[in-house]
């Protein structure tokens, strides 16, 4: 169980977390969504210990994250940050390696090889192996990183907009990827999205952020409703149930009109307030 | 998938390929180093003379013993432990900063050298001899200029791009310091810090060639230790993080190890400009940037255009030596020019 308890996080006066705590379960799917500039990346590079908070807690099977013990700490994470540009004259198998970077000596070893290889055959991408990851593609690029992920074994997986560059084909295979291996493995799988669709796909829990705070939690089918979408992204859009039970997000279009009547909040969320506050 | 692992093991015998290439032509250019010179001497006899020396029962005259132990050797291995340090040098420091453009000599290490050198040799002896207080003067100074960076370095929030603008606020720096220096020296004095400038391995002794050969190959042996988190960094620093690696210790770590070394070799040969861009960038295009083969690649090849420029130096104007630092740098720029303008991707 990863655990966040009153985490306070804020740059300036720009407060990406106001005492916000959830708990996620090991062995789930968990996304979050929410608005551009919200914190979202933020939020995971605070789990992972780049970013200190101000105040709070983050611990895992009840142990508690603290600066000293870092580097075991950030060792159960695989995690896959939002960069995806691979320019480096490393061959793909290489990259892969990396994610077992502790294990890695001088010489190495046909078990690490044959591992890597696996991940790699696993997404459909064995093919690519020996090529130099400067020929490659964006989408081909981030699912390398997806690869490498995989290879690190992790007890708790963050991946950062894991399919922003990927095609139809390759965003199934990595969630599908993704959630069966949370499930076969027990790790704790949280990612960001902004396609409201996909997260209702693959979400066993999701996570709504909106201005510091965590807006709303559950089921997709419980979560996902047309209020909802209008409160935090501003846009008018019908959630019907598809044949699977899974809601679907469709949005409306109603002109740009329908945005310059809308309060500014929307564009700057809570934090023209909090300066306000300040200010005085 | 057993295809591809022999794949990977080819790619492996490839590259231990280059590296073996690499080294027969260093060792055929050490050998043309050590026979150039004023008196010229033949491969085979300076090779028998290098065999003899590693107890082989050959014949050798006497003459040429003395030649190529007392007088070529030193001068030749200096080459070798020179360049291939400014090639690792400039390796590492590339891979820190994220830029094949940097090398030792781009956060100021070597302007400090000199400004360090200058004011010794404007100071005078200080009671001791000048063969020992200026290389001292150049290496407390370089070192003394890194240590600002290393401070720098530790600093969580400092990237790679701003820890550049410090090295080149610090090589302005030490740079003016310097031309103060010959500014306020007499018109003897400052000639000779002008040559000291210029670069010269001609001040190699068996002495300093044991010492440089100490710190350098220590260096590079820690090096490798790091060489698959070096290689993590080059993904970029947020992903090196992700893998684990504590970004800020490895930066330090490097960057101590490139300015001992870059410290060494600058105080008792001067600056030798561009083998530190050079030699990363042809390993690079060589052997890719797998640092267990791209450290030692570096090595081999700035240790080969050095030796190769010591040859030049030799014989661009018959019986006079011209000063090694202007030789690599007019093979250096062309080279340059073709780096930036062939790029690919």
């Amino acid at each position: 169980m990863l655990e966040v308890r009153n985490l306070h996080l804020a740059f300036d006066d720009l407060v990406l977390a106001k005492d916000m705590s959830f708990a996620l379960e090991a062995g789930k799917v968990h996304v979050i969504i929410g608005p551009n500039g919200t914190g979202k990346s933020s939020l995971l590079k605070t789990l992972f210990g780049d970013i200190a908070p101000q105040s709070g807690n983050v611990s895992f099977d009840g142990t508690s994250l603290h600066k000293k013990q870092l580097p075991a700490w950030r060792q159960q994470f695989g995690y896959m940050p939002q960069d995806i540009k691979l320019d480096v004259g490393l061959s793909v198998l290489e990259v892969v390696l990396l994610g077992q970077l502790n294990a890695l000596s001088l010489k190495l070893g046909d078990s690490l090889i044959e591992e890597a290889l696996s991940a790699l055959n696993q997404i459909g991408l064995l093919h690519l192996a020996n090529r130099d990851v400067r020929t490659l593609s964006g989408g081909q690029c981030q699912m390398i990183l997806f690869a490498q992920a995989l290879m690190r074994n992790p007890k708790i997986l963050m991946l950062d907009e894991p399919v922003s560059a990927l095609d139809l084909h390759f965003q199934q295979v990595l969630l599908e990827h993704l959630d069966q291996q949370t499930k076969q493995k027990g790790w704790t799988s949280l990612m960001i999205l902004h396609d409201l669709n996909l997260a209702a796909q693959y979400a066993d829990n999701l996570l709504v952020l909106k201005g510091g705070e965590l807006y709303a939690q559950g089921a997709p089918e419980d979560v996902l409703t047309p209020e909802l979408v209008y409160e935090v992204y501003g846009v008018h859009a019908d959630v019907v149930l598809d044949s699977m039970g899974v809601p679907f997000v469709r949005t409306q279009r109603r002109g740009l009109a329908a945005f310059e009547n809308m309060k500014k909040s929307f564009i700057q969320p809570e934090f023209n307030q909090e300066k306000f506050h300040h200010a005085k | 998938m057993a295809e591809a692992v022999d794949a990977q093991r080819r790619y492996e015998k490839k590259r231990w390929l280059v590296l073996a290439v690499l080294l027969f032509a260093l060792v055929l250019s050490f050998i043309v180093d050590i026979a150039t010179g004023p008196s010229l001497l033949g491969l085979s006899d300076v090779a028998k003379a290098l065999l003899s020396l590693f107890g082989l029962p050959i014949e050798v005259s006497s003459t040429t013993e003395v030649i190529v132990t007392n007088l070529r050797l030193p001068i030749a291995l200096m080459a070798l432990v020179v360049g291939g340090s400014l090639g690792v040098g400039g390796a590492e420091m590339q891979t820190l900063l994220n830029n094949p453009m940097a090398s030792p000599y781009t956060l100021g290490m070597a302007a400090a050298s000199g400004f360090g050198a200058a004011l010794m040799l404007y100071l005078g002896s200080l009671g001791l001899t000048q063969e020992l207080v200026v290389p001292i003067g150049a290496f407390v100074c370089c070192m003394l200029s890194a240590s600002m960076l290393f401070g720098l370095a530790m600093m969580r929030h400092i990237s790679s791009g701003q820890l550049i603008l410090a090295g080149i606020a610090l090589l302005f720096l030490f740079q003016s310091l310097l031309s103060l220096v010959q500014f306020v020296s007499s018109p003897e004095l400052s000639q000779q810090i002008l040559f000291w400038l210029f670069g010269s391995l001609t001040k190699a002794t068996w002495g300093n060639v044991a010492i440089t050969t100490a710190v350098v190959f220590g260096c590079i042996g820690v090096l490798m230790q790091d060489a698959w988190k070096l290689t993590a960094l080059r993904l970029g620093e947020e992903r090196a993080k992700s893998l684990g690696v504590n970004v800020v210790m490895l930066r330090l770590k490097t960057l101590v190890l490139v300015a001992l070394m870059t410290a060494t070799v600058t105080s008792f040969v001067g600056i030798i400009g561009f083998i530190g861009i050079v030699a990363p960038n042809i390993a690079r295009m060589l052997v890719g940037e797998d640092q267990r083969y791209f450290i030692p690649l570096s090595f081999l090849v700035g240790a080969f255009l050095l030796s190769s420029a010591s040859v030049l130096s030799k014989i661009i104007v018959p019986g006079a030596l011209f000063p090694i630092g202007i030789v690599t740098a007019i093979i250096g720029v062309p080279f340059f020019f073709w780096l930036i303008i062939g790029k690919r991707r």
